[in-house]
């Protein structure tokens, strides 16, 4: 109770600080932020008792002195987590924009990648449509804080027609014992146009750090996105991210998102069907071990006919770890002739290990082809006598299937430097070499 | 080839086994001699899948009596691993798909593991890739499916392929080849026969399960043996095959049962 009274006055804190920010110049983001703050003081704490936070226990922001980074000097080496493919990169250090560690690359014509924080001063019209937009806080207390405090953050806008081949990343990158890090990323892409973002959550060191995060993309018609996420924070951290991703018709949103890191980590992916006929595949895969909880909530919103979406969750966990999958499907009356598919998939590597997964359909429409499936368990006797039939050891054969397991996932990312450093830290949980 | 006094490869004798406690194979009798190809048909169910099975070690058969020799020691000894790296091949009818682990990577550690379990010198990644870019032109595959993932959205005939061209890089002394044919269009038949063809030599064996005569059309054994309910009810010369295509398999049935 007393670390549960200690958590809210943290969050009191944080509401205050975004009480304190000084007023953006655009008074459209002003209201925005203001709406939010109101809510953020009145939504309270969610704790386990919450059936939506029920196995996600976060009474940890009560014991640990997360507090707002201090402005500091001190410029981290991030060559480990540079991606050779991408030639735009956008670095935030503790939250906070560095222009010294980003690389903007050549200007394209159509394409605007920046600071979040000067996009509003400098290109509001691409900005006002969507901010705080397609991301709802009415009853999510940490999307409230983030957009109450709402300053800097990666944007990227593609206008119309508009395809770029190689990878934008965003490193988000923590460096300070117990900062609290408020960021935010928005991702516009015009009709037609099409990209490859990659987030990417680092943590440097071993202390714990707060990361509130909140991800808006729009998609426009025939427009393709491609989203990459990858959260390995230290592990004492806390990650508590949002995802929301708005397609209209004909638009592609494909989604690999990576868990590997922090002690305590949730991500609500929310995918809303603006128009008819649109494609998403959403790939997931938690690597965790020790004490780690890894909680992932997606919701895919058929609000129009003709979707398709295709949903593969895996978890590997080992030790003590926890990983929790919630996959709601929602397919909204008259959103004829979707075709929606969800599996879980779960390797507890473990007797300690524990997986909680629960598929929810829910289906207003009659002409629908909807499936979900949910696997915890044990490796494949017939995949492991294949590979013991060709002269390899238990040990070896067990320790190879579990790799391929993650190894899926991974191998459908499209930027192959990190495909590679993810199938590395797969290889490593799984005790196998190639 | 029939050299009765080439070494016995393979010498079974009364294997009886049982799945989930129901008895599949009732008394198995069988010597394959190096040079030698065994047909081993039958109808489905008659058990004849299940043999190449527990040859091979597969955990969900139980072996209940009987005694299996390879090469003089006691395969039923061994786990699977070892029996491969001894030198027992099974291409298997419906072989798995792993996502996630290229086909290079999953030949590569199969080929090095049994190199090094026969005492013989691994190959590093580029010695390898020269030596399977080599191999795979026998069965006139593309080298595309290295870099593919382990028979995931491989056709039924290139993951056949697949497992001909496993047999041809671990070098068996007896390569069990579980219903080979099924899946395969006339062309890709003729690819993995040949391939087959290729690799047969007076030093190994080969033993052939399937169903239907056709691919005995490509590759020309010295033995047919036919199953039914757990024995082998008739052995005889690559004639007996053609009499089966023709006649199916209830003469031999109703013969046994007049008998």
């Amino acid at each position: 109770m007393q670390s549960q009274l200690e958590a809210v006055s943290i969050i009191q804190a944080l509401v205050a600080g975004g009480k304190g920010l000084a007023p953006s110049a655009a008074p459209w983001l002003n209201e925005r932020r203001a709406l939010a703050l109101e809510r953020a003081n009145a939504l309270r704490l969610p704790s386990i008792r919450d059936e939506e936070w029920r196995f996600t226990d976060i009474s940890m922001m009560g014991r640990v002195p997360f507090q707002l980074p201090v402005p500091h000097s001190v410029i981290p080496d991030i060559s480990a987590y540079v991606l050779p493919e991408a030639q735009w990169r956008l670095v935030f250090v503790d939250g906070i924009f560095n222009v010294g560690l980003s690389s903007l690359g050549a200007p394209v014509k159509g394409l605007s990648i920046s600071n979040l924080g000067d996009a509003i001063q400098n290109t509001p019209q691409l900005v006002v449509g969507h901010l705080a937009q397609h991301a709802h806080y009415e009853n999510r207390l940490f999307c409230a804080i983030n957009t109450a405090w709402l300053r800097q953050g990666a944007f990227i806008h593609l206008a119309k027609e508009v395809i770029i081949k190689d990878p934008i990343h965003i490193l988000y990158i923590n460096t300070q014992a117990h900062a609290t890090v408020n960021v935010r990323s928005l991702v516009v892409l015009e009709r037609a146009a099409q990209c490859t973002v990659v987030e990417d959550f680092v943590g440097l060191g071993e202390e714990a750090t707060f990361t509130n995060a909140v991800s808006e993309f729009a998609v426009a018609s025939s427009a393709r996105l491609h989203h990459v996420r990858v959260q390995r924070e230290t592990p004492a951290a806390l990650h508590i991210a949002a995802c929301a991703v708005s397609i209209e018709q004909d638009g592609v949103y494909q989604s690999q998102s990576i868990a590997l890191g922090a002690s305590v980590s949730r991500y609500e992916l929310e995918v809303l069907q603006k128009g008819p006929g649109v494609e998403v595949v959403i790939d997931g895969l938690a690597l965790i071990k020790e004490r780690q909880l890894a909680d992932t909530h997606t919701l895919m919103d058929h609000a129009y006919g003709s979707g398709q979406c295709r949903q593969l969750h895996k978890t590997i966990v080992d030790g003590r770890a926890h990983a929790v999958f919630n996959g709601k499907v929602l397919v909204r009356e008259g959103a004829q002739l979707t075709q929606s598919a969800q599996q879980s998939r779960n390797l507890l590597l473990s007797s300690d290990a524990r997986v909680d997964t629960k598929p929810q359909l829910e289906i207003f429409a009659d002409d629908v082809k909807c499936a979900h499936g949910a696997t915890v368990g044990q490796l494949d006797q017939d995949h492991l006598f294949y590979l013991k039939s060709r002269g390899l050891s238990e040990a070896r054969a067990r320790n190879l299937l579990t790799y391929a397991f993650g190894a899926e996932i991974v191998a459908r990312i499209p930027v192959r430097s990190l495909a590679a450093q993810l199938e590395r830290a797969v290889m490593t949980q799984a005790q196998t070499t190639l | 080839m029939i050299n009765s006094g080439a070494k016995v490869i393979l010498e079974i004798r009364g294997l009886t086994a049982s799945v989930a406690g129901v008895s599949i194979l009732k008394g198995i009798d069988l010597t394959v001699r190096a040079g030698e190809v065994h047909a081993i048909m039958g109808p489905n169910g008659s058990g004849k899948s299940t043999l190449a099975k527990v040859l091979a070690g597969h955990p969900a058969y139980e072996v209940t009596g009987g005694t299996v020799l390879f090469e003089g020691k006691d395969l039923l000894a061994l786990a699977s691993e070892v029996r491969a790296q001894a030198g027992l091949f099974l291409g298997f009818q419906y072989p798995v798909e792993i996502p996630g682990v290229t086909n290079s990577a999953f030949l590569r550690l199969a080929y090095n593991t049994v190199q090094s379990g026969r005492g013989k010198e691994e190959l590093d990644p580029l010695e390898f890739d020269d030596h399977v870019r080599e191999t795979m032109k026998l069965l006139e595959m593309s080298p595309e499916f290295l870099d593919r993932s382990v028979n995931d959205g491989f056709s039924g005939g290139e993951k056949k392929r697949n497992e001909i061209l496993q047999m041809a890089l671990l070098e068996p002394h007896l390569a069990i080849l579980d219903e080979t044919d099924s899946g395969l269009d006339i062309d890709a038949l003729r690819v993995v026969a040949s391939g087959v063809n290729h690799l047969i030599t007076p030093d190994n064996a080969c033993v052939l399960v399937t169903h239907y005569q056709r691919l005995l059309n490509y590759i020309t054994p010295d033995y047919v043996h036919v199953m039914e309910s757990g024995r082998i009810i008739k052995t005889a010369d690559k004639s007996l095959a053609l009499e089966l295509e023709a006649r199916g398999y209830d003469w031999l049935l109703n013969e046994k049962l007049d008998s």
